[in-house]
């Protein structure tokens, strides 16, 4: 009897805590990466998982884009203000093994990217490179490969700078790292 | 934490060691950002700061991974900003004057060069923590490479005025390269147990990259045997050049002024 009761109560819990889980993932996944704010940090895939603890303390698993992002703090306090506000006791937690990689970021976040001006980057990152390999990248604007890099680094840590020899126009590029 | 279970000699050389790292990280980091509003063309008003970006957030990962081994309560900012310049043990390199573009543009070719290989093989360290930084740090100085290689043989094989500058940049720097490859007890230690790579592992392929880019510039580096048998040395005692006090005084300057104060 008493055996079947605590399964009973276990499995209400756990089918609760799933749903906290999902919610608490949807509401943290909707925070908008403060430098690009068309991408959520969802679409960047630096949203790692959320875990809640045996005293229900919802735990974000957060990745850094690169080692001094400076958006990374932003990103931690809004996600902590988010799921405080949605009734969450919360913790940020700083994931940076594994490291986070251009890889990760979602075909949706691509097209956010791309649609936002931002050519996104190469899709599998380089290993062992040659020195002066550059990528081939497509004008977000007119899908042109005609391109030319301006400069190796642009307005944020993450961008380098391009210019499209077939439309004119100069655009971001998403470093692949 | 981590360290409680290690033999102290052991803690000791993983903290000695990943402190010179972030020293070199944060001291180098700090001389790029001077170039900021003074770069000779916007794009590389953009490019020097977001390299010396990177160095500070190696830096800072190091200082904080180091302050947890050492178990003293010292965070990152304790080990940044609140030691006296003996305590700092970068490379002599790192706390040069910047001198003109050139020079400056070296200097990263060849920190940068090190730390790629340096990186590469710290992805493999028996520490999680080390080979989760190594495998970032990699990727980012892997780029900086690329950006000051791409001036090296511009300025090297462009005008006169930029051979003539480059080729008196290099001079500036040989002695310093030698500091670059030191070993002693505590990298021998840390490379026993596969902490981190010892630094002198590195010469065949940091020779390799930069004879490949000076090639390309025309330029030509001294024979490996002066360059990796004697140059100067100290800064890993502490021992300093006459423009760390200044560097410091600017560096430290807040923390000295409003101590302990937050971000
Ligand atoms: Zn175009």
């Amino acid at each position: 009897m008493s055996t079947h009761t605590i399964k009973k109560n276990a499995c209400v819990v756990s089918m609760a805590e799933t749903q906290h889980r999902q919610r608490a993932w949807e509401i943290a996944a909707a925070v908008p990466d403060p430098e690009i704010p068309s991408l959520t940090i969802e679409d960047l895939g630096i949203l790692r998982r959320i875990e809640i603890t045996s005293n229900g303390v919802v735990v974000a698993h957060i990745s850094p884009t690169y080692s001094a992002c400076p958006a990374v703090m932003a990103i931690e306090e809004a996600v902590e203000q988010a799921l405080t506000a949605a009734g969450y006791r919360t913790e940020i937690k700083r994931v940076i093994s594994p490291a986070w990689t251009t890889d990760w970021i979602t075909d949706m976040g691509r097209k956010k990217l791309k649609d936002y001006g931002i050519a996104p980057p190469d899709k599998a990152s380089p290993s062992a490179r040659a020195l002066f390999s550059d990528p081939v990248v497509a004008c977000p604007r007119c899908d042109s490969t005609r391109t030319e890099k301006v400069s190796e680094f642009g307005s944020t840590a993450c961008k380098a700078h391009y210019k499209c020899e077939a439309c004119n126009e100069p655009f971001d590029y998403f470093k692949c790292l | 934490m981590q360290s409680a279970a290690l033999p102290t000699a052991e803690s000791d050389a993983r903290f000695i060691q990943l402190v010179r790292l972030a020293d070199d990280h944060l001291i180098l980091g700090h001389r790029l950002s001077e170039w900021c509003g003074h770069a000779p063309m916007l794009e590389e008003d953009l490019a020097m700061p977001n390299i010396a970006l990177d160095l500070l957030g190696q830096a800072r990962a190091l200082y904080s991974h180091a302050g947890i081994i050492e178990n003293k309560d010292r965070d990152e900012d304790a080990l940044a900003y609140r030691r006296l310049e003996r305590e700092y043990t970068n490379l002599l390199m790192c706390e040069r004057p910047n001198g003109d573009f050139a020079h400056t543009m070296l200097r990263q070719l060849f920190f940068s060069v090190f730390m790629k290989h340096y990186w590469l093989s710290g992805e493999s360290s028996s520490d999680p923590v080390v080979a989760a930084l190594a495998s970032k740090a990699q990727k980012e100085s892997d780029y900086h490479v690329r950006h000051c290689a791409q001036w090296v043989i511009r300025l090297g094989d462009g005008t006169d005025e930029s051979a003539a500058r480059l080729a008196k940049a290099l001079q500036a720097l040989t002695p310093y390269l030698h500091e670059l490859f030191e070993s002693d007890s505590v990298t021998q230690t840390n490379g026993d147990v596969g902490f981190l790579p010892e630094p002198s592992t590195m010469q065949t392929r940091w020779r390799a990259d930069i004879d490949t880019i000076f090639d390309l510039a025309k330029l030509c580096l001294p024979s490996v045997e002066n360059l990796l048998t004697q140059g100067k040395s100290g800064g890993r005692q502490g021992l300093h050049s006459e423009s760390m006090g200044f560097l410091l005084a600017e560096l430290q300057f807040l923390q000295r002024t409003y101590p302990n104060m937050q971000w």
